[in-house]
């Protein structure tokens, strides 16, 4: 069976409208009007034990809404979500200790307190036995580089170790699951390296369940095997990358660096220019037509060139791409 | 149960270690703190400095009174911040973290901060109640010692109970209520005295209703073995301090039902 699935989950919130100024705030005591927002419009997806998932969509399509389902401070309108053949809410408590969850725009450790005395809580407060807790802590502290933070209040460190030690203290009581909701908002460059790392492999020598929403396409192209969208309450699309990408449009693309700034360089008839940057050219073609060996054997034969290369079209305009459709 | 004391007192542990980071703060408000509560009290002192008595209680035995009221909101005060705060962590998300551990959400709220200053309020109360006891010639028996300390643990509960229930709002309206202050302090200031000064509509309020006299004041009745003006008996006076207890067990169910609506409507 499945370790997470999630079958027609519907979720409305209302919203209460106000009219502006004095008179509508008074009017709202009285009598409010309520319009409702579909949140979770009929989600359905299973996810297997050890599966790395990304889940994704624009703002206000439904993300946190089913983490927090997921995450049992949620109750769906109807629905079924079964994980690890719980019902998160019913059993928060014991579902609560298989899980751990990081949010990336507030922490789960204690502000005031040193970092070390953050975990020691957290081993009490999930019951980890002494040993496990050495174990993971040990690790955790060498392999995410944060020796350094441990005596240091929370609110001194910076948001890149703040989220090391936040990941750590997520994963003390080795949970099953892990949820990251949106992990490497305001990172650096260097901790969301080590933040990716750190991920992946932990999912491979542990084999535990990573979820993962962000904005951030690098997140989802480094860390995960399967991409799930969201949009207005809806999965729009589920499958691996590749998929995802084929699926939208078999298209890539040809740059081409051009010697001097021509007027009118010559393209293949099969592909056409998707856009011009001075002598920099980008040709876009479908690979089924015509093969990119053929493309740039032409274009270095009617053009004079200086440098080449083909790439995939930036996996945010695919994912443009789908939130468009599914609008039309 | 033994596991909750425990991380309880893991809790508090931690929080008192928290508000040592700010010590000059935590001075100054610990400072201001006393004065306030000491002027309350010396308020009274001047009253009775004119008249001696109220309606046949002498000084004492106000005190008397007055120092279980006061001990009793004291500790209830100090061991509820968590709920006191409770309206803004529902606004900014933060209940959400105190969701996705696996322990009680009463539990960890009440464990979120023992704050130290309003311990502070204990000291009038003390004071009073030391001074009391020693002018009074009480006969401290075993009953007597033990039905003080269940009184105090009584009142507390109450007092609790009423923070907890005014928290609970909180789920509802996102705002937690000033009024229910009115219950809280207001029922401070109100049971302070002796409760049959009143009239008997709002001395039934307080006994029936939101029974603060009845945990404070009908076991003070027998610990000083006066007979109540009112014509309680006094099995009655002992057993008194239980419905506080009560009472907070039912606030406690209420808050369930308000962490159900919770999680049904997430704001």
């Amino acid at each position: 069976m499945s370790q997470i699935i999630i079958e027609d989950l519907i979720k409305r919130f209302r919203v209460s409208e106000r009219d502006a100024g004095m008179w509508g705030a008074i009017r709202g005591i009285v009598k409010r009007r309520y319009h409702t927002i579909d949140a979770l419009d009929g989600v359905s997806f299973s996810i297997e034990s050890g599966e790395l998932v990304g889940y994704i969509g624009p703002n206000g399509a439904g993300k946190s809404t089913t983490v927090k389902v997921m995450s049992g401070i949620l109750v769906p309108d109807a629905g079924r979500c079964e994980i690890l053949g719980r019902v998160p809410w019913r059993n928060r408590t014991e579902h609560v200790s298989r899980i751990g969850v990081v949010f990336g725009q507030r922490t789960q450790l204690w502000w005031d307190l040193p970092v070390i005395e953050s975990f020691d809580l957290l081993r009490d407060i999930y019951r980890i036995p002494r040993a496990e807790y050495a174990t993971n802590r040990d690790e955790f502290i060498a392999v995410l580089n944060i020796e350094g933070c441990l005596d240091v209040p929370v609110r001194q460190l910076s948001l890149g170790q703040r989220m090391r030690c936040d990941l750590a203290a997520a994963l003390l009581h080795s949970p099953d699951i892990l949820f990251l909701d949106e992990p490497t908002i305001g990172m650096d460059a260097v901790s969301k390296l080590a933040f990716r790392e750190f991920i992946k492999q932990f999912n491979q020598e542990r084999g535990t369940t990573v979820i993962l929403t962000t904005h951030d396409m690098d997140d989802i192209e480094v860390i995960c095997d399967r991409v799930m969208i969201i949009n207005d309450g809806k999965i729009v699309s589920d499958g691996t990358l590749d998929e995802l990408r084929r699926r939208v449009s078999l298209e890539r693309r040809l740059v081409v660096e051009l010697v001097d700034n021509v007027i009118e360089p010559t393209i293949h008839p099969l592909a056409n220019l998707a856009n011009r940057d001075g002598r920099r050219i980008h040709i876009q073609f479908d690979p089924h037509q015509i093969s990119a060996a053929d493309l740039i054997a032409h274009a270095t034969s009617q053009n004079q060139v200086q440098d080449l290369f083909v790439e995939n079209p930036p996996i945010e305009e695919t994912i443009a791409r789908i939130y468009k459709d599914q609008a039309t | 149960m033994l596991d909750s004391l425990f991380i309880y007192r893991r809790f508090l542990a931690v929080s008192l270690r928290a508000q040592m980071q700010y010590k000059a703060s935590f001075l100054m408000q610990l400072g201001g703190r006393l004065i306030i509560t000491a002027g309350e009290f010396m308020a009274i002192l001047v009253l009775f400095d004119r008249f001696d008595s109220l309606i046949g209680w002498n000084v004492y035995q106000v005190a008397f009174i007055y120092g279980i009221v006061n001990i009793s909101f004291a500790v209830a005060d100090a061991m509820t911040t968590g709920f006191d705060l409770f309206g803004d962590m529902v606004k900014t998300g933060d209940f959400d973290r105190i969701l996705i551990r696996p322990r009680s959400t009463a539990l960890q709220l009440a464990g979120q901060e023992l704050t130290l200053r309003r311990i502070s309020r204990l000291t009038p109360g003390l004071v009073a109640l030391t001074w009391a006891a020693m002018n009074l010639d009480l006969n401290w028996t075993f009953a007597n010692a033990s039905l003080l300390m269940v009184s105090v643990a009584g009142g507390a509960s109450l007092f609790a109970g009423l923070i907890v229930l005014q928290a609970t709002l909180a789920f509802w309206t996102t705002e937690t209520l000033e009024m229910m202050n009115t219950l809280t302090y207001g029922g401070v200031e109100t049971t302070q005295y002796p409760i049959n000064i009143y009239r008997p509509w709002f001395r039934n309020f307080f006994t029936f209703g939101i029974p603060l006299a009845t945990v404070s004041y009908f076991p003070a009745l027998a610990i000083m073995g006066t007979p109540d003006p009112l014509g309680t008996p006094l099995w009655f006076q002992y057993i008194a301090p239980a419905i506080g207890i009560a009472f907070l067990i039912g606030s406690l169910q209420v808050w369930r039902i308000g962490v159900r609506h919770y999680l049904s409507t997430g704001s």
